[in-house]
């Protein structure tokens, strides 16, 4: 069953001819904590194509959430900008806000409220109906393999996986023409973790979402994305297909790029003192 | 034209229809805040009724039952504008907690349309608990109501809803600017006000430098408004004096406390404290 991703309401909002998804040039974010001043996005340029899924590979660390964050506008770049579909995320917020949805590590639901509640929810603040709401959720829920009998139980009472999958029904429902998702299987159990990838795959072939993942696993980025970046300290070091980054490093495995581009293995280029 | 205001209504609607979930969902919670809320004004009720026993002197029942209504009148007034600043005031604090505020802060919803949704539901649940707490008051002490004027009551009820949501939208701020002890201070705010406005007694028994205050709570005139409209059934022209300082709170904290918290969004986002504490 294809699941709509189409802009919902062809408006001015969503009818655009531009054929970048992201712009986004000269990132910077700093960060003050207890009179330390820590760079977490370095001078970052990136564009994302149309249809394309773009993956952000990194350690912990390395700034992948804040460079989601600043793109999802809930952090205001130092310097630089960002544009979504040829809007500005700063001066244009509201407009960008309607073209785009995001999917973090953490679930962020009200926990007492059932799946079903958290999503009609979250379609109302998107302009979509309740009863649309609950029926693409309930036929996305089903292609990512939840037990549909369960999306009126609480949430806290959901496993991770679930709540993840709830996650990822709420960010499609509201059909984002950019779709943000912050490591969105980071902490789920294998089988999870395969059925979110395959979900995001399909989607790939059957529509022309544009996706930015980010992810600390070198299979899952080589698995899903068109193109990858690699952040290291900030830093984009690297970018290209696999193909084009491996042939660029003269390495046989991604892992190995990684290794030459940050001098880093990649599990051990974990930020050291990170705090959660 | 219409049809966005029809939009806007419908977006503030999702936070009316998500807090009442909340509160069926976190039931429990609601009971014991109605109980606290019946039994303070109960108790309150009952130092009314026990003035002549405790005073030792000889005191009428026209004077007690006045002096009854006197303190009813103001613990449930209070409730009433308690409700509505805190659960505006809140409005950051509780998502912090449940862990939503990004997805809020997130969504094509503009946060005038936000706020007043949450007014909406603070609204319904302020008018709900204030109701049960006078009837379940009126179950156990003679609660005369005969000369009460009740329009006059619900304009200064109106007028001090207002008053309390601007004030409520700018404390709301407090936790985005100090992640760790904002909500903190909103209480202390609040209990400040509690002190001076005159909930429970006249402010002239307060030292002159309460009294001062007492002068720039709106509390204090919607109070004593509501006791000259609810006891000796006073009109609106009457009340006039009592509307006026009120409503101009109201009128200036509303779009002054917008515009905090705006721009203490907007800093949020700057130094990353929207979700993040430290
Ligand atoms: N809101 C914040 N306040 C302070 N420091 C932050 C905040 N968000 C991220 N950081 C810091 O910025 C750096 C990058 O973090 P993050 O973007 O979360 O990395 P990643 O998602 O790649 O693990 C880290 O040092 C982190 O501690
Ligand atoms: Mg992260």
């Amino acid at each position: 069953m294809a699941i709509e991703i189409a802009p919902r309401r062809p408006g001015p909002q969503v009818t655009t001819h531009s054929r970048d998804a992201l712009v986004a040039t000269a990132v910077t974010k700093h960060f003050r904590t207890d009179n330390k001043t820590r760079r977490a996005v370095d001078d970052v340029s990136l564009r994302v194509g149309r249809g394309e899924i773009y993956g952000l590979l990194g350690a912990n660390g390395s700034g992948k959430s804040t460079l989601i964050r600043v793109f999802s506008t809930l952090l205001i770049p130092d310097a630089g900008d960002v544009r979504v579909f040829d809007r500005d995320v700063q001066a244009d917020e509201l407009a960008v806000k309607r073209l785009i949805n995001r999917v973090s590590v953490e679930a962020s639901f009200f926990k007492k409220l059932s799946a079903i509640e958290n999503l009609v929810y979250a379609g109302r603040l998107y302009g979509v109906a309740p009863d649309e709401a609950k029926r693409k959720a309930l036929a996305i829920l089903r292609r990512l393999g939840v037990d549909v009998e369960r999306v009126n139980e609480p949430l806290e009472k959901l496993s991770r996986g679930m709540q993840q999958k709830v996650a990822i029904a709420r960010a499609f429902l509201t059909a984002p023409m950019l779709l943000l998702l912050d490591e969105p299987t980071t902490g789920l159990d294998i089988r999870s973790k395969r059925e979110v990838q395959t979900f995001i795959r399909d989607l790939r072939i059957e529509h022309d979402a544009t996706i930015v993942l980010t992810t600390h696993d070198l299979d899952e980025a080589e698995r899903l994305s068109d193109r990858i970046g690699i952040l290291h300290e900030g830093r984009l070091v690297a970018e290209g297909t696999t193909d084009e980054l491996r042939a660029r490093y003269g390495a046989a495995a991604l892992e190995d790029v990684f290794m030459t581009a940050t001098g880093k293995r990649l599990d051990e280029a974990d930020e050291p003192e990170r705090a959660k | 034209m219409i049809s966005a205001l029809n939009g806007q209504i419908g977006l503030a609607y999702a936070f009316v229809e998500r807090e009442i979930a909340l509160s069926k969902r976190y039931w429990a919670w609601e009971i014991v805040w109605l109980v606290y809320g019946i039994v303070t004004s109960l108790s309150v009720a009952y130092i009314g009724l026990a003035a002549p026993a405790i005073s030792g002197g000889q005191v009428d029942e026209a004077a007690v039952s006045h002096f009854v209504l006197y303190l009813l009148v103001g613990t449930i007034a209070w409730r009433f504008l308690g409700i509505i600043f805190e659960n505006i005031g809140e409005v950051i604090a509780w998502e912090r907690w449940e862990g939503t505020i990004e997805y809020t802060f997130m969504s094509p919803v503009p946060r005038l349309t936000h706020l007043l949704g949450m007014c909406g539901a603070t609204l319904v649940r302020s008018v709900t608990f204030s109701i049960a707490i006078l009837a379940a008051v009126a179950l156990f002490v003679p609660v005369d109501l005969s000369k009460a004027n009740a329009l006059s009551a619900v304009v200064l009820l109106a007028v001090g809803a207002l008053a309390f949501i601007g004030l409520g939208i700018a404390s709301a701020s407090f936790p985005l600017m100090w992640t760790e002890k904002g909500l903190q201070m909103a209480y202390i705010v609040q209990a400040v006000v509690l002190l001076v406005s005159g909930v429970y007694y006249p402010v002239e028994v307060l030292p002159g430098w309460m009294q001062l205050l007492a002068t720039i709570s709106p509390a204090t005139y919607v109070i004593r408004g509501m006791r000259a409209a609810l006891m000796d059934g006073a009109d609106l022209a009457t009340l006039w004096p009592e509307i006026w300082p009120a409503l101009i709170v109201g009128v200036l904290s509303i779009p002054l406390g917008l515009r905090l918290f705006i721009a203490v969004e907007r800093y949020a986002k700057r130094t990353g404290r929207l979700k993040r504490s430290g």
